[in-house]
């Protein structure tokens, strides 16, 4: 079964969800994304779903999953690259995804988490993490 | 129908010159949209139509013997609803016929005792309400068309600063026009890379829960994908509206579009200063 790569960038993960999502890889990618925080005591995720153009209910609420289970695990999740019609498509199905934060691309999306990482206090920026 | 055809045949220049007097009475002419000769042709041309269509003995309008007729008074219709007739004008047209028919048909249903009369009438309604149809028809293709090009041109989104847009929304929003006014927004978000996105309504004379609804989603489709709204110039009467009709808006606003602007500004760490004195 293929598997999302996960990279790692500094303190932060990086998601690119290249092929079609279907529900057993976006399970998959849950538990792997949890691990692999632990494993590394990343701060940040960035999800990168600019090439998806299809998100139905299940994968709107793992988006939403993810990101609640690595608030638990003290890493902020930050969603970026949605599309137009993807975004209008969950808002009618009712999923906002309150929880999770979004930008406009991969270069925002870490900018965000960087401040965010700075305001807290966690992390100086210059660390690269670790 | 032998005896439509004899009726045709043998007062065709009395009843068309009949019914040419009757559409002039009855002020066919008077618009000024078509002349004396043009309704001449165009009775010409449906007479001769019709006598061809009746030859072949069917009183069926849709047969393919009444192809002519029914191709005539379509094209007539549609015409006619594109030069703004009322439905009494167009449908006159047809109407009118009735009275030179029936005057002569007297004259001949004495003679001839199988006369239908009743299947004349019948036909020459059906024929009626043919041209109203396609009236009818024409006319909404009109609106449709007109609906679609206010749709478009209403819906422009301006790019104020680098990273900030506008859309400054004019008239009542409906389901179709949100929809198309939601997706050029969410377009421009991703083409301008817009961070800020302001949608101004000051020129929304009414927001019914429907549209506030429309107006949230759109925020919510916003933020999704990164960006975030503020709405700008809500009214009054709005404000009040929204209230009383419990609507939650969720979303930040700010009285001016200027007001909205310098904080969108500010939100991407700049803000407008006077270098120098005014000139003058």
């Amino acid at each position: 079964m293929d598997r999302i790569p996960i990279l790692r960038m500094g303190d932060c993960l990086l998601v690119t969800i290249q092929v079609d999502m279907h529900d057993r890889l976006a399970m998959q990618l849950e538990e792997d994304l949890s691990e692999r925080i632990v494993a590394s005591g990343a701060k940040g995720v960035l999800i990168d779903i600019s090439s998806l153009e299809i998100i139905d209910s299940f994968i709107g609420r793992m988006l939403d999953n993810i990101a609640s289970v690595a608030r638990v695990l003290d890493a902020e999740t930050v969603v970026v690259g949605m599309r137009p019609a993807v975004a209008m498509t969950l808002v009618e199905l009712g999923l906002s995804l309150n929880r999770v934060s979004t930008s406009l691309n991969v270069e925002k999306g870490m900018a965000l988490i960087r401040t965010r990482l700075l305001n807290s206090g966690d992390v100086d920026a210059d660390d690269g993490g670790d | 129908m032998v005896f439509i055809r004899t009726l045709l045949n043998t007062y065709q220049d009395e009843i068309l010159a009949e019914w040419q007097r009757q559409l002039v009475a009855e002020g066919a002419t008077r618009s000024g949209r078509i002349t004396e000769a043009e309704l001449a042709n165009q009775c010409q041309a449906f007479i001769d139509a019709f006598a061809a269509a009746v030859s072949s003995g069917s009183t069926d309008i849709n047969s393919p013997a009444f192809g002519g007729v029914r191709d005539f008074l379509s094209d007539t219709a549609r015409h006619r609803a594109v030069q703004g007739y009322t439905p009494s004008e167009t449908a006159g047209f047809v109407f009118s016929l009735k009275k030179p028919l029936f005057d002569r048909l007297s004259s001949i249903a004495a003679e001839d005792p199988s006369t239908d009369v009743w299947a004349l009438t019948h036909l020459l309604d059906q024929l009626g309400l043919l041209t109203m149809e396609v009236f009818q028809r024409s006319r909404e293709e009109v609106i449709l068309r007109q609906q679609q090009e206010i749709s478009e041109l209403s819906t422009p989104v301006v790019q104020l600063w680098k990273g900030v847009l506008a859309l400054p929304l004019i008239g009542t929003l409906d389901s179709v026009r949100t929809q198309v006014v939601m997706e050029s927004l969410l377009q421009n978000i991703v083409d301008h890379e817009a961070e800020f996105a302001i949608i101004d309504i000051t020129g929304v004379p009414t927001v019914d829960t429907l549209t506030a609804q429309y107006l949230l989603k759109t925020v919510s489709a916003a933020r999704l994908m990164g960006a975030e709204c503020i709405i700008s110039g809500i009214r009054p009467q709005i404000a009040q509206t929204i209230v009383h009709l419990g609507v939650e808006l969720d979303v930040i606003s700010k009285a001016t579009l200027a007001e909205a602007f310098a904080m969108a500004l500010q939100r991407t760490g700049r803000a407008v200063t006077r270098v120098g004195k005014p000139a003058g």
